[in-house]
């Protein structure tokens, strides 16, 4: 076992916090305004949704200090050992000068009511920290995650071109003093595990991939947080007690991308933004569907494994990956076994991961030459929506024009993500032709059974299943027509 | 003859930043949970019922009382004065309900503890004993159960109905139902009370309406209203959702801080705020419409059916509005507009920007679209058939004639800039190009009422001191919630002094500067406060005229305002040596300025009168692209030309013109409000109720004041109310959709897309009409 600290440590804004008195379930969001009453950070909606309590949170990687935009509201205070925390407070200098992402926004009349508007600050403030003159799509995309009521968005998007007219990237002080930045962030951290409290109250900081396989083998009742992205509304919106808790997000071993020759690795903690560039180099097809799952803050926390993890019939990348044919290795301690990604969900809320066992990664094989694959998420709403559902196909057709081997599932269409076996064994050995889909949609009754609530009916969601299915032959057959949205 | 080059020239008019702009950005602005809590501070929060209509039997509070931190529980019975926040004052909203449940969210008691956490954590604890009792939430089901109403019915009439119906040569009959929408106020409502001495408290309020929640803590706590002091700095975006709303949590607050004698803080979190808070209503509208060959519309008989909620709130006046624009900008020589304010077990539904009248309007846009479909003809050649005459053919069906009518050059002006026609072309062509993309275009007209229907309310004050270095301090009775009200107001004072902006102190909104206020509401917040604040203005400026005339032996009349001061005869006084030497003379630097909206009246008895001051006019092009297989689609392009009169601020015009139409594109495609068959609202939070994002604003969004339009009436500044007009624009999305909808069967069947538009509305619709022209 690793060496044992009991103090959750970081750097909020200049000041350097040292908390040996934690709760498992504390959020920043509530430590910086009741505790440290630093209220500029406001409470929207509690569940990482509307983007009033941006802050940005930064951690070195690879011996360079990044900063990712996130919601306090659902960030647990002792997930950030080891960071430094930028609130809205930090921006203007200390002689009350606005910095120019704030200038920018007054000066584009960006604000109206003002309450969402420290956290666009702050998402706008991320994004010119990575590209200082962001195209309009960088900028909306940068804002998927904020809510505005006032606006109509409009003079913020305004204000996020032209941030760089007020000012250069390399005179923020979060740039310019980045060197002594790093030096004391990494000083934080000794090395060691952190523990603090018992019982339901523990919180547990594990110091390596294998020190939290050993704790969690040790302590099962536990709960692992990685980005608290689904873990933190428990506690904000259902109350629910979740101590104690593992905290993984840190791990930089769970943070790494693998790629060999027949596949591409990702480990458990690794972010959807993070996940983004090698996904788009192996396969394009997800990069579209990444953008629209939530919003930046959300894919800035939330992991791949936790997507998998928590089982959820919605999740975005079941249906993709089990069409890719993924697998994913579990571990316990050092015992460590592989399983089709769709073994993994047994039924709704249960999956084959014993006590004491956690995901560790999850391997995708490159898409054979010959393999056609699409991915479609339907929502009420186009970006910053849970999918209504969420259709893959993967195909292979033989040298005589049949279909060889089908590979189709959907999330939002079961109380698990599943394959759409009846269908595919209707179009294997066909020719992928039209009347084969026609008689491969009649089968999608025997598949799924969708259920009606807020988000589609369940006619809806049958209907349109089908309807992507004949997208995807379209697609494969040169007369697809997808919706674009074309912005500058 | 200005001497001091440094004073600034007039800023009326011109594109002022939002006053808290620079705090808002740096987090500095405060709203109600950011202030500094007094020493022991309590917070309470609500229970809510979990039943949709019920008995309550007994409600066991044991293991709420024995919960960590807990200070005491509030029900019906700790209520001094009268368990009552209806604003109708019809005694029909309890703040806790006693014996009786009649919606799922409905509060029943509150618990006050030491943290928020710790009151909201013991809330979920009590053990409530129900007897469920049948219930109905929506239109079809109140009707269906006898359409008990929650407040009279109105009914607006004019001409001969049966008769032009009987002879008109063509008919449709139909009806829409048009949704809801919640507030989505970012920051949610809130109430903080601070017990004084006596009688007194001190409320902070999130609300548009500081003298209602004067009124209602006074009365809930069974005091006198001069006891009572509420104030309101800014609100986190009200859109009508904190013109009574908010009534109820200030009432708990006061009461718990009386009780206890300590300061008390309520703050429901996203999920109650949306349950327990009424929403705009949504409506069926059945209707029936005789016209001619050419679309020109003849007679117009409708019902406008509304799920009221368990209360009456302001539902008599929402569901008044809606008739009042069931004309849109069309002219109708015949019309007989019925309104059912329907009783129903859901949280009682309130005011939200438009105030019924975006409901009225979209019915009667949908049957232009019928008319349309049905002659093969563009909906924007039947639009423009029926619009009302400048001179004949002017008169609304609450007999008002309509004298100020610009929609023809608005439309005209629109049409040429938007380049509709070759557009609309082009699409056309495109439609018959391509089989699963489809896509629409839409013109749609905005006409506007500007007043309040309650008489009454078009009144306002403001206070005005001058202090003896000539700075200005500014209070009205108008509240900020981020449309620029206070910024507006202070360039009018600013004008009327002829000094700088910098030269003005907006105060907080509260009730003992400015009393018996009405609503920031119906758009009139600038039209009636920069009024007032003029008035102000106006009284002190006569003074200090007479002063300087005495002062510099000169005519009153040779005493010119100019900036930086005024000119006396030869000499130029600075304005800030002007007041210092009138104060040593004793002159009254301090005004109470007052305004009430002219030529108005109305008869709600007889459907007749002139219940509103002006109109203000608008049109938006929409063009979209939908997915035939999945009815997802994209806004492609928005042109807006609308009319704010002569601005007060372009800029924080158009700032609510491009958040107004967002906003009502919002409720017409993505914000649906779904209750499951218990009644409990399923679409409460951000992750389930879908508001527009950044990327769902049309890629190509013009926007553009009809710079040549003047009020015909003497306003302020001769502007227009701005509020609640361009919400409406977005009606054009739905007619843009339809086309498109309406393109799988060749545009020979009307789609009749209820609304939200959402995805599954667009494919649903596209599924309807490939049947009906298979036949």
């Amino acid at each position: 076992m690793s060496a044992v600290s009991h103090a959750i440590r970081f750097i909020l804004n200049d000041e350097e916090i040292t908390l040996t008195d934690v709760a498992p379930d504390q959020t920043l969001l509530d430590f910086l305004r009741l505790e440290k009453r630093l209220r500029g950070s406001k409470e929207g909606c509690a569940e990482g949704d509307c983007g009033a309590c941006t802050v940005l949170v930064g951690r070195v990687m690879n011996d360079e200090i990044i900063y990712d935009s996130v919601t306090a509201c659902i960030r647990f205070v002792a997930s950030l050992h080891g960071t430094h925390v930028v609130t809205v407070e930090h921006l203007a200098g200390k002689n009350g000068t606005l910095h120019p992402v704030q200038q920018a926004m007054v000066d584009e009349h960006g604000s109206q009511c003002g309450f969402c508007t420290p956290g666009f600050v702050m998402s706008l403030y991320g994004l010119w920290m990575r590209d200082a003159n962001p195209s309009q799509g960088a900028v909306e995309k940068a804002l998927q995650g904020n809510l505005c009521r006032c606006t109509g968005y409009a003079p913020i998007i305004r204000a996020g071109k032209a941030i760089s007219s007020y000012g250069a990237p390399e005179a923020d002080p979060l740039r310019a003093e980045r060197i002594a930045l790093k030096a004391r962030i990494q000083a934080l951290n000794d090395g060691s595990r952190v523990e603090i409290g018992t019982g339901k109250a523990r919180v547990i900081v594990p110091a390596s991939l294998d020190d939290f396989a050993e704790v969690y083998a040790a302590n099962p009742e536990a709960t692992i947080v990685a980005g608290s992205t689904d873990v933190g509304l428990w506690v904000t919106k259902f109350m629910r007690n979740v101590g104690p808790v593992i905290f993984i997000g840190h791990l930089q071993e769970l943070k790494r991308i693998v790629e060999t020759d027949g596949e591409l690795q990702f480990y458990a903690g690794v972010s959807y933004s993070e996940a983004l560039p090698k996904l788009n180099a192996h396969f394009p097809q997800l990069g579209e569907l990444w953008d629209r799952i939530a919003g930046e803050q959300i894919r800035n926390m939330g992991t791949i494994g936790g997507n998998i993890a928590n089982g959820s019939p919605i999740g975005d990348t079941p249906p993709p990956f089990i069409a890719l044919g993924a697998k994913l290795q579990l571990r316990r301690g050092n015992q460590r076994r592989e399983i089709a990604l769709q073994d993994y969900f047994l039924a709704y809320g249960k999956q084959d991961r014993q006590p004491g066992e956690f995901v560790e990664s999850v391997t995708l094989p490159y898409l054979p030459d010959g393999e056609r694959f699409a991915v479609y998420k339907i929502s009420k709403r186009r970006d910053e929506d849970i999918s209504a559902l969420c259709g893959a196909f993967c195909i292979r057709l033989g040298d005589a024009g049949l279909v060889e081997m089908a590979r189709i599932a959907f999330g939002g269409m079961a109380a698990t993500p599943k394959r759409a076996e009846a269908v595919e064994a209707a179009l294997i050995g066909k020719p992928w032709t039209p009347d084969s889909i026609d008689a491969a949609i009649a089968a999608f009754t025997e598949d799924y059974q969708p259920i009606s609530d807020m988000r589609a009916s369940a006619e809806y969601r049958l209907l349109t299943a089908q309807n992507l299915l004949r997208r995807f032959f379209l697609e494969t057959t040169g007369e697809g027509q997808r919706l674009k949205r074309e912005v500058a | 003859m200005n001497k001091h080059p440094s004073i600034v020239r007039s800023t009326l008019h011109e594109s002022s930043k939002h006053d808290s702009g620079p705090k808002h950005v740096a987090g500095a602005a405060e709203y109600i949970d950011d202030i500094v809590e007094p020493v022991g501070t309590m917070h309470a929060y609500l229970a809510l019922s979990s039943r949709a209509h019920a008995e309550i039997g007994s409600i066991d509070f044991a293991a709420v009382k024995a919960a960590p931190g807990v200070i005491g529980v509030l029900t019906a019975a700790d209520v001094p004065g009268e368990n009552d926040v209806s604003p109708s004052h019809k005694h029909d909203e309890p703040i806790f309900a006693e014996g009786r449940v009649q919606f799922w969210g409905q509060p029943l008691f509150a618990v006050v503890a030491e943290t928020r956490d710790q009151a909201r954590r013991a809330a979920h604890l009590a053990k409530v004993d129900y007897t469920d009792l049948p219930f109905a939430t929506n239109v079809r089901a109140a009707q269906a159960a006898g359409g008990k109403l929650v407040t009279e019915p109105l009914k607006l009439e004019r001409g001969d109905v049966a008769a032009a119906m009987a002879s008109a040569p063509r008919r449709v009959r139909g009806s829409i139902a048009i949704g809801g929408q919640d507030h989505f106020y970012l920051e949610g409502q809130i109430a903080m009370a601070i017990p004084g001495e006596d009688e007194d408290v001190t409320v902070f309020a999130s609300t548009q309406h500081p003298s209602e929640v004067q009124l209602m803590v006074a009365h809930v706590l069974g005091i006198p209203l001069h006891s009572v002091t509420v104030n309101v700095r800014r609100m986190g975006g009200g859109f009508g959702g904190k013109e009574t709303q908010g009534n109820l949590f200030a009432a708990v607050a006061a009461m718990a801080a009386k009780k206890w004698r300590r300061a008390c803080k309520i703050r429901p979190d996203r999920d109650d705020d949306m349950t327990a808070t009424g929403k705009r209503h949504d409506f069926v509208v059945d209707y029936d419409v005789g016209y001619d060959d050419n679309g020109k519309i003849a007679a117009v008989d409708a019902v406008y059916a509304a799920r009221a909620g368990f209360s009456s709130d302001l539902s008599g006046p929402v569901t008044d509005r809606a008739l009042f624009h069931c004309d849109n900008a069309y002219w109708y020589p015949a019309v007989r507009a019925r309104s059912e304010p329907l009783y129903t077990n859901t949280v009682s539904n309130t005011a939200f920007r438009g105030f019924g009248g975006p409901q009225g309007m979209m019915a009667a846009e949908r049957w232009i679209e019928d008319i349309a479909y049905s002659l093969g003809k563009d909906p924007l050649e039947i639009r423009k058939a029926n619009f009302y005459g400048t001179d004949t053919d002017n008169v609304t069906p609450y007999h008002q004639t309509v004298e100020d009518n610009i929609v023809h050059r608005v439309v005209e002006e629109l049409e040429a800039s938007s380049d509709y026609q070759a557009r609309r072309a082009a699409i056309l062509a495109f439609n018959a190009k391509n089989a699963i993309l489809k896509k629409g275009i839409a013109l749609t007209p905005v006409k506007f009422g500007i007043s309040f229907t309650a008489t009454w309310y078009n009144q306002a004050g403001a206070l005005v001191h001058v202090y003896k270095d000539g700075s200005i301090h500014l209070s009205h009775g108008g509240t900020e919630m981020g449309q620029g009200l206070y910024i507006k107001v202070a360039q009018v004072l600013a004008d009327a002094f002829c000094v700088g902006l910098d030269d003005i102190k907006i105060m907080a909104t509260t009730t003992g500067k400015v009393p018996n206020t009405s609503a920031t509401a119906a758009s009139s917040g600038s039209d009636l406060n920069g009024m007032a604040a003029w008035d102000a203005a106006r009284q002190i400026k006569e003074r200090l005229v007479v002063h300087a005339a005495k002062l510099y032996q000169c005519d009153e009349a040779a005493v010119l305002w100019v900036p930086g001061g005024v000119q006396a005869g030869d000499q130029f006084v600075p304005f800030a040596e002007l007041v210092a030497s009138a104060y040593l003379n004793r002159v009254q630097l301090s005004a109470a300025g007052f305004y009430k909206t002219p030529k108005i009246h109305w008869d709600r008895a007889t459907g007749q009168g002139h219940p509103f001051y002006y109109f203000a006019y608008g049109a938006s092009v929409s063009e979209v692209t939908i997915d035939t297989l999945t009815g997802e689609y994209i806004v492609d392009r928005v042109d807006i030309l609308h009319d704010v009169g002569r601005s007060l601020n372009p800029a924080i015009d158009i700032g609510q013109v491009e958040g107004g139409f967002i906003q009502g594109m919002g409720w017409l495609t993505t914000e649906e409000l779904v209750w499951d068959d218990k009644g409990q609202l399923r679409t409460k939070a951000p992750s389930t109720y879908k508001i527009p994002v950044a990327s769902d604003v049309p890629p190509v969004f013009n926007v553009k004041l009809a710079e040549w339009s003047v009020n015909a009436e003497p306003t302020i500044g001769r502007s227009k109310a701005v509020g609640e007009p361009p919400l409406m624009l977005a009606m054009s999305v739905v007619e843009a959709l339809s086309m498109a909808v309406a393109s799988v069967a060749d545009y020979a069947i009307a789609p009749r897309l209820d609304t939200p538009v959402t995805p599954e509305r667009v494919l649903m619709g596209c599924e309807r009409l490939k049947r009906e022209a298979r036949g």
